[in-house]
């Protein structure tokens, strides 16, 4: 039976189609053509050109942001699973303190010490999950609140104090050895990203934590056990955010109480920036370690101009505020390209 | 000599894209009279609607308003300059805020005034509502209203603002859209929305009443047109039509009627029973379903049947039940959507939107989610069997376009539900629920869906499905239960279900003594 008002695949439409793939496509590398942009332009600048395309400083820019492409990668889970989580930087420096207390102070065997700084992580994320999911609380408020918590247990356990002596074996495997020059760290920031880009794409579980995110009741409704998945988002941010933690003891061979908690904002920023591109619409591992590097590159370049950290700031703050704008628009253009 | 038009509409045309919604579409609107504007989803109903409000920009076409010539495209909110306004179906309120406030919210946001006179305010709202006989309270929260309140509060400001704009252009011939007004509403509550539009009308105003039901366009316009494919298939006068010449200019055909035609013998051993079930609204009911057989459940609002579907499914806690599907037994106090769907029951609830499908992914995403274990193979999942099989799905429900890689929002309504029943229908469930499965879907896509589900059917589905659509339950079902205060009143098979007799029998369910 013919049915009316249905868009019948006409010549024309086919067109519409095709230009829109093709803007898609353009939205899709437009952050990586970007990065381009940036390393082409420090490279050439006079001012630059000598201190900038070096070996030396991209293998700086790649090891020393793996602490934020695996905290980054830790925030992703639970915002696919609809639900934000304001507590991992404390939970990162929760865990880099209990490293630096446990094997520093008390001469625990590394391995151990590792073990209780994921453990500890795990805990927190399953505390955040438990007043989500049992109190029904808006996931921003509940971790707003353990996260400055946790800042405080750190500042407790520390004394306030800058804790030095982390294992040599961890820095080793961290940050001194090296695999075609650039630390091991960024390589354990890429393998996470892959198995996470393999959870995400290619397992049932990452479809369902997609519906979770977008479509609570859709969800329960297909069978799927929302509160467990949210859960399990949250416990699994709580574990990637202490081994980003355990990555940046690594890095310092020490544990300071509080500058952790300053990679709050790289990290969101970069999640927003990164669902920008590669999966345009979709929180994407992928896309967020561009954006970290993106991000970093235009720091680093500044900074070799001469600028002050301020242009930290600068870049991460405006970074999240037109990474979200973009995606509005993004959105929007969807919705009228739909009709709705 | 008839009165020149309020509002003259001459050739408006306006493409997005490559597709025309409104080609060539002309339509005057007379002084005093309610005006249907009738078409399936699509048709060019709300392009038209929204031209009017400001939305798009029109390619061609001129609109007069009360004689005088308007420069296109409208500026966004220019339409209470003419007199206009505009009740859109989600009705435009702030639940968490009081009538008072939101009655007042066009002037609190444009005022110039500092201060604000609540009190006045409040006494001002108090007259207007007395003026159009409603019992609302200035000081009650929106929210806590009962729908139909909140649909005469969202006419009486939209009344307001038209009048008020009306009065600024010097004359008291007001026009007023209202977009599907009564979609949410109960039936016995339409009646006194509909002598709120008559009031309305009585003042010299005008107003547009958009609709998808036929006997609440018969009862309330003088006029109605009919957009069918961008273009306008016809105005008549309403006393002078026939339902079935509505229906022939909206879908352009003549309707091939299902009723009666697919009544035949069900095998005799029920495959479903439902015993003392209570839970939401219900407070004991047993059932039974055959294979091969749909069973309808209707009501009027408040009865509870629509409760049924939910609470079947574990979507909903029960209070006590049980539910025998073949050989297995499941508790319904303890039921969830999980074990549901692993007992063999699918679900396609009401409310697509928020309950059935995800807009911003693509068909395949929703179409695959309850089957996802099929497509993991050598740990992963495989991207191209799922697209391959889901436009197979696609084909054999007839979704146009049957593109899998669309994003479901993008699709009509009708072939939104299509893919909602391919997703269910694909696991063979031995138990399909559904609840308004028609709600919102346009003539054509209507027809297709109750030929899928009786196809279902036949294949050896028992289906349960909840409505208060009495002529779709005529045309789906082979049986039919009315509940009322949360019981099985009555139960109506083979030839009593008709259109009629469902209708009849809901009225006289509400009647004290019945059951």
């Amino acid at each position: 039976m013919e049915e009316i008002g249905s868009p019948e695949p006409t010549p024309e439409w086919r067109a519409r189609l095709q230009v829109w793939r093709l803007s898609a496509l353009l939205g899709q590398y437009g952050l990586l053509a970007a990065w381009a942009v940036v390393v082409v332009f420090f490279t050439v600048f006079p001012a630059t050109s000598q201190t900038f395309p070096t070996m030396t400083n991209f293998a700086t820019i790649f090891g020393s942001q793996a602490v934020i492409v695996i905290l980054t990668l830790a925030l992703l889970v639970p915002l696919t699973a609809g639900d934000y989580d304001l507590s991992v930087a404390s939970v990162l420096t929760l865990a880099a303190m209990i490293v630096a207390v446990l094997n520093a102070q008390h001469h625990w065997p590394i391995g151990v010490a590792i073990l209780a700084a994921l453990a500890a992580g795990a805990l927190v994320g399953l505390i955040n999950g438990a007043f989500i999911l049992v109190f029904r609380i808006d996931s921003i408020i509940v971790t707003l609140g353990s996260g400055t918590f946790v800042g405080g247990v750190v500042l407790l356990i520390s004394g306030s104090n800058t804790i030095s002596g982390v294992s040599q074996h961890l820095v080793d495997w961290v940050i001194v050895k090296r695999l075609l020059g650039i630390p091991l760290e960024f390589y354990y920031g890429l393998l996470l990203c892959l198995v996470m880009w393999y959870v995400f794409e290619l397992t049932p579980l990452g479809r369902r934590l997609l519906f979770v995110g977008r479509g609570r009741s859709v969800a329960r409704l297909s069978g799927i056990n929302v509160s467990r998945v949210r859960l399990g988002a949250l416990v699994t941010s709580g574990v990637v955010s202490a081994v980003a933690g355990v990555a940046y003891a690594g890095t310092t061979g020490a544990a300071d109480p509080t500058s952790g908690e300053q990679l709050l904002l790289p990290a969101f920023a970069a999640a927003f920036l990164g669902a920008t591109t590669i999966v345009p619409g979709r929180f994407n591992p992928f896309g967020s370690v561009v954006a970290v590097y993106f991000l970093v590159t235009g720091i680093t370049g500044f900074q070799l101009l001469g600028a002050q950290s301020y242009v930290q700031s600068l870049f991460y703050g405006g970074a999240l505020v037109v990474a979200v704008a973009l995606s509005q628009i993004a959105r929007r253009r969807q919705a009228l390209d739909t009709g709705t | 000599m008839p009165p020149p038009p309020l509002l003259s509409i001459r050739g408006l045309t306006k493409s997005f894209g490559g597709t025309r919604a409104l080609d060539n579409v002309s339509l005057e609107v007379l002084p005093g009279e309610v005006h249907g504007l009738l078409g399936e989803n699509g048709s060019g109903k709300s392009t038209l609607i929204k031209v009017l409000a400001g939305f798009h920009a029109p390619d061609a076409g001129t609109i007069e308003v009360r004689g005088q010539a308007v420069d296109l495209p409208l500026a966004p909110g220019q339409f209470r300059k003419l007199g206009m306004d505009f009740v859109h179906q989600d009705l435009g309120l702030i639940p968490s805020l009081t009538v008072l406030e939101n009655l007042r919210a066009g002037e609190i946001a444009s005022s110039r005034r500092p201060y604000f006179s609540w009190k006045r305010e409040r006494a001002r709202a108090e007259e207007t509502f007395a003026r159009y006989g409603l019992d609302l309270d200035p000081t009650a929260r929106v929210g806590d209203l009962p729908a139909v309140s909140r649909a005469m509060l969202a006419i009486v400001r939209a009344v307001e603002g038209m009048r008020q704009g009306a009065a600024e252009a010097h004359t008291d011939q007001g026009l007023l859209f209202l977009d599907e007004p009564t979609a949410f509403l109960p039936r016995d509550h339409v009646d006194r929305l509909f002598a709120l539009v008559r009031q309305v009308v009585a003042s010299n105003a005008s107003v547009v009443f958009v609709s998808h039901d036929l006997g609440e366009v018969m009862a309330i316009t003088d006029r109605v047109t009919v957009l069918r494919n961008g273009q306008r298939a016809g105005s008549v006068v309403t006393r002078q039509t026939s339902r079935d010449q509505l229906v022939h200019l909206i879908i352009g055909q003549h309707l091939q009627t299902l009723e009666g035609a697919h009544r035949r013998p069900t095998e005799a051993r029920p495959a479903v029973r439902v015993r003392g079930l209570r839970g939401g609204l219900l407070r004991g009911i047993d059932l039974a379903v055959r294979r091969n057989e749909v069973l309808g459940v209707t009501g009027l609002l408040g009865a509870g049947f629509e409760d049924l579907p939910y609470l079947l499914f574990g979507a909903r806690k029960a209070a006590a039940g049980m539910l025998e599907l073949g050989d297995d037994t499941l508790e319904l106090p303890s039921l969830t959507p999980s074990r549901a769907i692993a007992a063999g029951i699918g679900l396609i609830p009401a409310d697509r939107q928020r309950d059935g499908s995800v807009g911003s992914l693509s068909v395949t995403d929703n179409l695959t989610l309850p089957v996802l274990r099929r497509y993991f193979q050598r740990l992963t999942l495989s991207w191209s069997r799922m697209v391959d099989d889901s436009r197979r799905l696609l084909h054999a429900f007839d979704v146009r376009p049957p593109d899998p890689t669309l994003v479901y929002a993008a699709l009509s309504g009708g072939n939104q539900q299509k893919v909602m029943l391919a997703k269910w229908l694909q696991t063979r469930p031995r138990l399909l629920l559904l609840h308004e499965p028609t709600q919102g879907v346009d003539v054509g896509a209507r027809q297709r869906i109750m030929g899928l589900v009786r196809e279902a059917v036949a294949a050896g589905t028992a289906v349960i499905c909840a409505s208060a659509d009495y002529e779709q339950l005529a045309l789906l079902c082979d049986r039919v239960l009315i509940v009322a205060r949360g019981r099985v009143v009555r139960e109506l098979g083979g030839d009593e279900v008709t259109t009629e007799r469902i209708t009849e029998q809901c009225l006289r369910s509400g009647e004290p003594g019945a059951a």
